[in-house]
């Protein structure tokens, strides 16, 4: 099955909501008019059509259009080989659209990345959170209407924005469980039993 | 003659109350402890701040860009020739591979990507192979070293210092290469190259030989790394992990090979997969690809068209005046070649419009490049999917259930660099 073939079985299964499959340099991309529905959509690639692997999630600032946010994603098939491109447009008023961390949960990071540095914030996303500027940043550096040489800002560039974990002692401590000897996680096997794993494995078809 | 004596015998069972009264005070407290962002074994600028029972992990939280340059927004600034000294950065353990994997990417937008000369697709695998055992060489010894094994370190160090010198005689710089060009190459390599590389290859051998002697059957090393930071097949796609630690969990998924770019087809070689997806697995992935860089280092040198000295005159650049330079005499006599120069350099490389994602199977892991453009010699938006960054976000599930000291051993088979990370 090609990418083309998975292409058209979605915009089958959700009809006016996808624009017609496009081919650029062999690679096919899918218009989702809904942003709304992209959780959907990618639910249904990835559980239906064998699209296990979200390779990346972008976003294009379309400054001076409206919609003015794309947010692009990227998924593949591991077992197939086959490659989709998914876009949906997202207006600046909303500024929304719905998480995909629920179907891959490499989308956490790419969501929070793009939550950074475009100001798209992913409604479900359980920790939207900065990642590459620090916590309390006030602007989107990515954006078309940032200058390549930066705002200054009130905050300036601090390594640490929460409370130092140090503060108050050599370190802070909370309320835990009590069996430390349960959870010890490297418990010798005893002599003469069972590995847990065996000592032979496959490495490139060999084993060593 | 023996003498009686009183033995004072404490009451056990106060003592034992005692001790339980006073582990009361100490059961049942965690720590937060902050690891980083200037710690030897995060490789550079990563803050873990781990929340510990004792000494094991229950939550870990991965703190990033603190290395943060703003590569995409810089690109959007410039023509796309200009940007490949910011590749050099990105993963600067293997900048070679990074200036190839760009290359590629303008090249698929561009079109041409499948149309280069065969030579310049030779020395790009050549390259991109050498900075495949480079790094992989620092992150093995850099691995060894923070478990305690430093030996090692001291080995793939010297070996590491050959491939920056035949990186020097290709582009004339040991780190900050920038040997790729949009359509070709910086310049062709030097007549005696391929001899240096051969020379290289034979040393190496016996250098893996000896890490492998080192490390791979060592009680403590396999007992550090056997079982420990266990990712699972589906785990491993479903955080999209890629390159040795999407194999290492026995995913069979390799771009060179599923995907196959610039002259790999034509190459032999095999992928080295793991089975139980735990470190151990990992770095014997990394041992093996480095064994297999070798075959194809060896391939290229007896079939590079042209041969070593390129007698024959093979060019390394795509024969297209509006994306390659043309020959200095022939830009101070012809007309033609002269605005074609002033073109490139003042406006770059005329792009159509259009959007392309191209992945390169790098050291680290796939690093890949959406390009959208609206024509023109900048692009609107360049992506850099970076490995590393994407490696890095499954620690806040690994980490959990490890001990503290297998901190250094998680991140080392993770094999990550924060340059690229944070982009």
């Amino acid at each position: 099955m090609s990418a083309l073939e998975s292409a058209n079985k979605i915009k089958a299964k959700f009809g006016a909501l996808i624009a017609e499959p496009t081919e650029f340099r062999g690679e096919i991309s899918l218009k989702i008019s809904d942003a709304e529905q992209i959780f959907e959509v990618c639910n249904f690639a990835k559980r239906q059509l064998g699209f296990d692997y979200l390779v990346d999630i972008s976003s294009v600032d379309n400054y001076g259009e409206d919609p003015r946010w794309t947010v692009v994603y990227h998924l593949r098939g591991i077992a197939s080989g086959e490659e989709l491109r998914l876009k949906t447009d997202v207006s600046e008023e909303k500024s929304e659209l719905p998480s995909v961390l629920p179907v891959w949960r490499t989308a956490n990071w790419h969501e929070r990345e793009i939550y950074d540095m475009m100001g798209i914030r992913f409604s479900g996303h359980p920790d939207l959170r900065r990642i590459l500027m620090w916590e309390g940043y006030p602007f989107h550096p990515l954006r078309k209407d940032f200058p390549l040489a930066g705002k200054p800002s009130d905050l300036p560039g601090v390594a640490f924005t929460q409370v130092t974990p140090m503060e108050g002692g050599p370190f802070v401590t909370l309320p835990t469980s009590s069996d430390s000897i349960a959870r010890e996680p490297r418990v010798r096997v005893p002599e003469g039993a069972e590995p847990a794993i065996s000592d032979k494995r496959l490495i490139g078809g060999k084993l060593i | 003659m023996a003498t009686v004596q009183d033995i004072e015998i404490p009451d056990s069972a106060a003592r034992a109350a005692a001790a339980v009264e006073e582990a009361q005070d100490i059961q049942g407290e965690k720590m937060v402890l902050n690891m980083g962002p200037s710690h030897p074994a995060t490789h550079g600028v990563l803050r873990i701040v781990l929340e510990l029972d004792g000494e094991v992990i229950t939550k870990a939280d991965p703190d990033v860009g603190y290395l943060h340059r703003g590569d995409e927004k810089i690109a959007e600034n410039m023509t796309y020739t200009q940007f490949i000294p910011y590749t050099d950065r990105l993963d600067y353990l293997a900048p070679l591979a990074n200036n190839v994997a760009y290359a590629l990417a303008v090249e698929k937008l561009l079109g041409i990507h499948d149309k280069l000369p065969p030579r310049c697709q030779y020395i790009r695998v050549m390259v991109a192979e050498l900075a495949r055992i480079s790094s992989h060489l620092l992150g093995l010894g850099a691995f060894a070293m923070d478990t305690g094994a430093v030996t090692v370190f001291l080995l793939t160090f010297t070996e590491r210092e050959k491939i920056y010198n035949l990186a020097e005689a290709a582009s004339g710089a040991r780190l900050t290469t920038s040997y790729t060009r949009i359509g070709g190459l910086m310049r062709d390599v030097p007549p005696t190259w391929c001899d240096q590389v051969r020379q290289f290859l034979k040393e190496f051998a016996v250098a893996l030989d000896e890490a492998h002697t080192l490390l791979t059957r060592n009680r403590i090393w396999v007992d550090r790394l056997r079982d420990l930071g266990v990712i699972s097949k589906e785990m491993a796609i479903d955080y999209g992990l890629s390159g040795p630690n999407l194999r290492g969990s026995g995913v069979e998924w390799d771009l060179r090979k599923n995907q196959p770019y610039l002259c790999y087809k034509d190459l032999d070689f095999d992928i080295a997969v793991g089975s139980a997806g735990d470190c151990y697995d990992r770095y014997l992935v990394r041992m093996e690809e480095m064994k297999q860089s070798m075959r194809i280092l060896e391939q290229c040198c007896n079939k590079i068209p042209g041969g070593a000295e390129n007698k024959s005159h093979e060019p390394v650049n795509v024969a297209d005046g509006k994306i390659t330079l043309p020959t200095k005499e022939k830009v101070l006599t012809s007309m033609e070649e002269l605005i074609h120069q002033f073109m490139l350099v003042t406006e770059g490389v005329n792009c159509p419009p259009g959007e392309t994602y191209f992945g390169h199977e790098n050291p680290k892991g796939e690093l890949g490049f959406y390009i959208n453009s609206k024509g023109g010699g900048t692009p609107y938006r360049l992506k850099i999917r970076a490995p590393s960054f994407i490696n890095l976000s499954i620690l806040g599930e690994l980490m959990p259930g490890a001990m503290i000291s297998d901190v250094p051993v998680i991140l080392g088979s993770l094999d990550f660099v924060m340059g690229e990370s944070d982009r």
